[in-house]
């Protein structure tokens, strides 16, 4: 019988090798791998690209890699909220190439669905558009942007069963589906575990043919990033 | 003249019944605390949800229902959760009807800047280049002049680009001002502000034509 069950965060990401370029789920602190993460920064793997909307903050999410110098480049769209990341990106230490959040959805996207490039209106004229091939289409210029894949994809659901099929809660769902797609290899981390059948098929959100391994994760911190809440009059 | 209030309240007024609408980091934010009584104004925010509600009462966070700008939300009856490609491709496929977004500089031809400082502040674009490229309708909230007094409403941006040729209306502390193809126009004055006060914040081409009106609050 199928299945894709692996004990821990530790079996999970088995294979993960230094130098390897990994896409990780998230925006902001919502929705990330945490398991996975702590795994990663436990065995000491380095030199990696992470592909990730976000950088995380400075003692949470990816900035735990970034403490360790695990990172060697990342691909992002908004790193603002992590000091750790910015000093090092303007010291050098970091590569990083920062791309319009759009794009990296539809590149992650198209990584997976088997679309190499596409032309989007995003980022013409700015420097992101630098070394790349603009056409026009309806009178208006586009740039081509390439699709993105990774050695691994590490994605965070609410619940997922044996087969792999996810069903993500809230805004957490976010870089997560897409991102499951673009992994040769993808792992997923729930909260809760399920036996195929108890997840109804109209409402899963993530196909479980794109999910290679999956683990139910432990002690989640789900930290809040900006904890923002309105009075009771 | 305006304060941050200010400026989201008079955006406020741009909205129209049944527009989708997606609101920046900032003083966009606050435009959805004066959406005009009897519109139904469906805000987006771009991680993934149509039909953002307001902050939590204490006590009822949820680390799972966030804004793009990390802050904790709500979510009204009727709102929807979608992944990030579907989200971008609401925006790409300007299904929004209006972007209301910060800026550190806008050229008098529409373009914007407000992503990088060189040297110096690398924060990311986030999803502005998306939205800035796509959408018909895009107004910039922000304050008229920087922090040293330097004007934000410029001939030329000297900082890196968001967006060419994109913004369509700037409300400021100062004024409400359309890009024309030739400047800045100057549509409406805030309280106690003179045009010889808009023209002295503005380093851009400021065009004025007649008496202009002051802002009704």
């Amino acid at each position: 019988m199928m299945n894709k069950v692996v004990s821990n965060a530790h079996a999970a990401i088995e294979g993960i090798e230094n130098g390897m370029t990994l896409m990780l789920g998230g925006f902001g602190l919502c929705g990330i791998p945490e398991n996975s993460i702590t795994a990663l920064v436990e065995a000491g793997i380095s030199d990696l690209t992470c592909i990730s909307n976000n950088a995380g903050v400075d003692d949470f999410g990816l900035g735990l890699l970034l403490q360790k110098r695990q990172i060697k480049k990342m691909i992002s769209s908004y790193v603002g909220e992590n000091d750790e990341f910015e000093r090092q990106m303007l010291s050098g230490e970091l590569e990083v190439d920062l791309i319009p959040q759009g794009s990296l959805a539809a590149r992650c996207q198209a990584g997976g669905a088997g679309i190499p490039a596409f032309f989007t209106p995003a980022g013409y004229g700015t420097e992101v558009a630098m070394g790349k091939e603009v056409r026009y289409f309806n009178g208006k210029p586009h740039i081509l942007e390439d699709a993105l894949t990774a050695d691994f994809a590490i994605v965070k659901a609410w619940k997922g069963d044996r087969f792999g099929n996810l069903v993500f809660k809230g805004t957490a769902r976010n870089f997560n589906p897409v991102m499951a797609m673009a992994g040769k290899i993808t792992i997923a981390e729930v909260e809760e575990l399920v036996e195929p059948g108890e997840l109804d098929p109209n409402f899963i959100h993530t196909p479980g043919i794109f999910i290679q391994r999956i683990f139910q994760g432990t002690n989640y911190e789900k930290r809040i990033e900006k904890r923002t809440v309105r009075q009771r009059n | 003249m305006l304060d941050k209030t200010g400026i989201a309240k008079r955006i406020a007024q741009e909205l129209q019944d049944g527009w989708y609408v997606n609101l920046g980091i900032g003083i966009p934010t606050l435009i959805a605390n004066y959406v005009p009584d009897g519109l139904n104004v469906v805000f987006q925010s771009e991680n993934g949800i149509l039909g953002m509600g307001p902050f939590p009462f204490e006590g009822e966070e949820d680390a799972d229902l966030i804004n793009a700008g990390k802050q904790t939300i709500t979510a009204m009856p009727g709102a929807v959760i979608f992944d990030s490609a579907t989200s971008f491709a609401m925006i790409r496929g300007q299904h929004i009807q209006l972007t209301v977004l910060g800026a550190m500089e806008v050229a008098d031809n529409g373009d914007i800047a407000n992503w990088k400082i060189p040297g110096k502040m690398v924060k990311g674009m986030g999803g502005a280049m998306d939205l800035v490229a796509s959408s018909d309708n895009i107004i910039v909230a922000m304050m008229h002049t920087n922090r040293k007094g330097q004007s934000k409403l410029l001939r030329q941006c000297s900082l890196p680009l968001t967006g060419v040729k994109c913004v369509k209306r700037i409300v400021t502390n100062l004024a409400v001002m359309d890009v024309t193809p030739n400047g800045f126009k100057l549509i409406e004055l805030a309280p106690n502000v003179s045009v010889e006060e808009v023209k002295n914040a503005t380093e851009g081409r400021l065009v004025i034509e007649g008496e202009i009106p002051e802002m009704k609050l």
